[in-house]
Formats: C-alpha cells, structure tokens, sequence
C-alpha cells in the first residue's frame, strides 16, 4: 500500500461537530499534540481515545468543525493517530485549519451515510477513492492535488516552509 | 470557458487554464496584508519558522490601524514589533502615524490594489477589494506568514452566488442599504464559502463608494470574497492611482453560478440592522422610536469622503440632538485633507460633534468612543454583534452615513426627511 492510502477502521459521528466537542475548551492549557489527543473527541464519544487506532478514520456528517476556530482541533485528531476525516461537509475555518496542520480531509456527499461503525475503509488521496473493505463497496471524494499532499507529507503548511527554505 | 470571475483571476493566478468550484489551487498573490492585531503572530511565525526575507518587499503591507493612535502601552508595543520588522525586512509599505488609515480604505485610495489581483489579507474585511474586479479575501495569521514568506496561497475554488441587481437606487439610499437589504434576505451564513458576485443595470448607478461598501459586508454574509467586474467607473477610479497594471476579468455569458437572486431598486428604502445581527434588518419606515446615545460615522464601510459629504449635507446648519455624541472619523490622511478643505469639519463642529484622526477605534470597542452598559448606538460601520462597540449590554444598530446623520440631529433613528 503506497503511502497516498490510508486505511483504518472507521469511527462514525454525526452533524455539526463542533470544536469543542473534538477538543474542550477546558484542555486549551496545553497545546502539546501528545496532551490534547487523550481527550480528543470526548464530548462527543468518552471512550474514542482509549479506542483509537493508528490509522483509523473518522466518518462524520454535515459541518463538520464548526465554532471556534482554534488550531488546537486537527492538531488533536492528527496526534491521536486518525490517518484522515471524511465528512459531508467541513466548517470554513477547520477545513483551512486542518490542511494547515497537515490532517487530510475528504469531502463526501454518500460515504457518511453508508459506511458504519468499525467498517475497515482504504482511502486514496490521489484519486479520493473511498473503499469500504467489509461491504465491498467504492465511495468518491474530490482528490487531494499533488501540492497539498507534500504540504500534507511535511506535517503541514508553516512545517512545509521551513523544508522549503532551511 | 463557462468561468466567473473569481474563476479565472484564481485560475489565472493558479497558472491554470480553468478551475472549477471546490478545487484546491495554490495562487501566487499579489498583496500580503496584515494590521496592528494580526501582524504581530504573523511575525511570531515567520520568526519561528527561520526565514529570512519576505516574498516581496513591495508587496507586503502592514497598517497599524486598529488601536491606533496607540491607544496604551500593549498597543504601542505591538506597533512597535510590526515597525522593527518592516525595518528590518525592508517592507516599504508599513503605514503609521499621520500616514495610515484604515486599511481597506488606504489601500485602494493609495494604488496598492487594483483590477485582476489577488490579495490576502490577515483582516476579514479584505473581501472590500473586490469592488475593482480583484479576489480579495481574509484568512488566519498562519495563512498570513505563509503568504509573506513564500507569495502563494491556497484556496478551495468558491461556487459563485449570482446577485441581479436592477433599477436606480432611490434618493439617499447607498451601498450600505443594498448590502444591508441582501444581508437581511440571505441571513448571516447565506453566501456561507461562496463568492458573491453583483451584476446588473444597477451597477452603473453606484459609485465606486458604494461598490467598496458593498463588498466589505460580504464578509457579514459569511462570503469568502464579494465582486464586481471593473467598469468604467472602476476604471476612471484607478487611473493615475493603481501603481501596477490593470488586468480586467468578466464572467463568461455561460458561467455556472449556485444561485441567483434578483434584486430591485425598488424595493430598496434606507436600512438599518437591529441588534445582535447584521441581517436583522428593517426598513426606516418599520423602525419605530428607536433613541440613541451615540453616532458613529466611519470605519471601512463607510469612513470615505462621500459618506462624510453626505452626512455633512444633511448636518450642515443643525446641531447634534442634546444627550447625544456624533463621533465622526474620516478614514484616511487624505479623507481628512479634503473634509477639511471642503469645510465638512467645519460643519461637523459647529453641529458640535467630535471629529477624530483616522482609526478603526470604536468600531471594534476599541476605544474612541466605547458604549456604557444600556446605551445604544447607531453606526456606519459593519458589525453590530453583542458588545461589539463596548459593553455587553450595550447595543449597536447599523445604517449608511445618511441615516446616521439624520439619527444625530434627531436623537432617534430616522430617516433624512424627518429632519430636513
Ligand atoms: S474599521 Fe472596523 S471592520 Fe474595518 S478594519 Fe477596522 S475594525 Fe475591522
């Protein structure tokens, strides 16, 4: 499997996930990765980080980071080993955020709704192909462009610049 | 080519052929531009990542215009951090002191925008810019600092929402009432991501005033830019001005858009937006006995000299109604100069209201003019959010420059006939 793909079990939620339901406010103490991925998710499934991992995705509906537009939201998902989110739609200032920090996201309008809970999913960023390995069953998301997956290999956008110029 | 367009000046920016809505395309920009509230994390950024020049000395721009004159101690160092580093950089284009306005206003006025260029700017009213044919949008510190260093940006292609706007306006009514009136319609999140792009045989009838007030609340829409195709008008506005080349873009007769809207002039009265929300809107005649504490004329919506001309038209001879302060606040060094020598000030100060040096002050509670808890203002400026002007229990309602001023004489929210 080339490193374009990802593949984990899936973990399902629901519309308008807000920011503070990916990471409480009542973390914000801290802004180590390490830190804010044990309470990723909480508020709105207590037990995700203890069931998380490496490479699992993240399926959620419609808006999803929507409120407050703290960084500190793609940084937790990403240290808490999620490969990518696929959702009906994202919120403005998360989807800016987590290309930024270097947290793939895909947008799909028919993956939401029928892959469920601990499907294993196969995701390609090339061609956003969504597979669902346990139902035998191909989704699509738009792709992600060849630029936006080396900003994406370098761990995100300011990380990137510093490649580029050192 | 079916592009609007946004399409082709991010396609065009992109090194594309075409692009089409929810694409992911890496622009090089024309403009950076951050102010005295943003530069500074911005700077923090650039520091933290090790480089060591900016994209473009040039291109750059940095106008501390928020808490400015520095208003205290915090203010005065943040400046002060944003003025080292233009210093230390090279950046050209740092405005301060008697040479900087507010920075949607200064821009344009000063040539540093214009026809076919894409900017970005860490302020979320940067969308003001596309009232000359330009994509214009705000963006975070981080995408800022990226900018600054590398001039490129990202963006996801915008679908494109299509307003038709016919007929001529009717007397007093401006930008700030037809902006004000979409607004009420669309709601706050109603041009959510999209761009909002105007058309129509109501266009010729606005000035470039009224175009800039018009995309400077596109933003009050939750647009990601707002635009016009530079006409004549824009393109007498930017002669002599632009420091760069012009490049003209229209949108293709076969343009895909997400929706359109049709709106009448007719259907237009003068606005003002109720508290807590932009869109909460009404028309004068459905006001009611609405008093006030305080008037504010100015900001980046509407702090240029013909919004000062028009209030000044209707003030000239009167006095500001007892009770009441009339705060008004030219936007730029030359706004000022010209207010001055066209007896505007003149006017206002014998009305006996405050004329204040360029700032964006009150507008965002900063200072200038705060509200005490229970007063109420009416402003020109383009945000009337829970203790935006002040304290929480405050509130603000919002109006072009004509009812402004009417409001002023009269000490309640009225229309200009009511006090002339
Ligand atoms: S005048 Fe108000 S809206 Fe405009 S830039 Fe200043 S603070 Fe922002």
């Amino acid at each position: 499997m080339s490193e374009k793909t990802f593949r984990g079990r899936a973990h399902l939620f629901g519309d308008n996930i807000d920011t503070d339901a990916i990471i409480p406010a009542r973390y914000m103490v801290t802004s180590e990765p390490a830190e804010l991925a044990k309470h990723v998710m909480e508020d709105a499934d207590p037990d995700f980080a203890k069931n998380v991992r490496k490479g699992d995705v993240i399926v959620a509906k419609k808006n999803f980071g929507c409120g407050s537009s703290r960084e500190h939201a793609p940084v937790a998902i990403k240290a808490a080993g999620v490969s990518c989110v696929i959702a009906k739609s994202f919120a403005r200032i998360f989807y800016r955020n987590a290309f930024n920090m270097g947290l793939p996201i895909f947008e799909s309008s028919d993956a939401p709704d029928k892959i469920k809970p601990g499907d294993e999913l196969t995701v390609d960023m090339n061609t956003g192909v969504i597979t669902n390995l346990t139902k035998n069953e191909k989704y699509v998301a738009a792709p992600i462009p060849e630029f936006m997956q080396k900003l994406i290999a370098d761990g995100g956008l300011m990380a990137s610049i510093k490649k580029k110029i050192s | 080519m079916n592009m609007t367009i946004t399409e082709k000046i991010l396609a065009d920016h992109a090194g594309l052929e075409s692009v089409k809505p929810g694409q992911l395309v890496n622009c090089k920009v024309d403009l950076a531009l951050a102010n005295d509230i943003t530069a500074p994390i911005s700077i923090k950024e650039f520091r933290r990542v090790g480089a060591k020049k900016v994209f473009d000395a040039e291109r750059v721009v940095f106008v501390a215009d928020h808490f400015a004159p520095n208003k205290d101690i915090e203010s005065a160092t943040q400046v002060k951090m944003v003025r080292d580093f233009a210093n230390e950089f090279g950046v050209t284009h740092f405005y301060d002191g008697g040479r900087m306005g507010i920075e949607h206003t200064l821009l344009p006025e000063q040539g540093l925008v214009g026809p076919g260029d894409l900017v970005i700017g860490a302020d979320s009213h940067t969308c003001t810019y596309g009232a000359l044919g330009a994509f214009a949008s705000g963006v975070g510190s981080t995408d800022l600092a990226a900018a600054m260093i590398t001039g490129e940006a990202w963006y996801k292609v915008p679908e494109t929402m299509l307003f038709n706007l016919t007929g001529k306006p009717k007397k007093w009514v401006g930008g700030k009432d037809v902006i004000l009136y979409i607004i009420g319609k669309i709601g706050v999140d109603g041009a959510l991501y999209k761009s909002m792009e105007y058309v129509g045989d109501m266009v010729k009838h606005l000035t470039q005033d009224d175009r800039f007030t018009i995309c400077n609340m596109a933003i009050e829409a939750g647009a990601k830019n707002g635009i016009f195709a530079a006409d004549d008008v824009t393109k007498e506005y930017v002669k002599g001005r632009f420091q760069r080349t012009p490049k003209y873009y229209s949108s293709d007769p076969d343009a895909r858009y997400a929706e359109k809207f049709d709106i009448k002039a007719d259907d237009i009265e003068l606005q003002v937006a109720f508290p807590h929300l932009p869109s909460n809107t009404r028309p004068i005649s459905r006001v009611g006995d609405v008093r006030v504490d305080q008037v504010v004329i100015g900001s980046c919506t509407n702090g240029r000299y013909s919004d000062l001309k028009t209030a000044a038209e209707i003030i000239k001879g009167k006095k500001v109604a007892k009770g009441v302060r009339l705060i008004v606040i030219p936007a730029t060094p030359l706004i000022c100069k010209q207010a001055a020598n066209e007896g505007l000030f003149e006017i206002f100060l014998d009305a006996e209201a405050v004329v204040s040096t360029p700032t964006c002050g009150p507008c965002l509670g900063g200072h200038m003019g705060i509200l005490a808890e229970g007063e109420r203002a009416l402003t020109t400026t383009n945000r009337n959010f829970r203790g935006r002007m002040g304290h929480p229990k405050s509130e603000v309602y919002l109006a072009g420059p004509a009812v402004a001023a009417a409001t002023a004489i009269a000490g309640r929210i009225c229309s200009p006939e009511d006090v002339l």
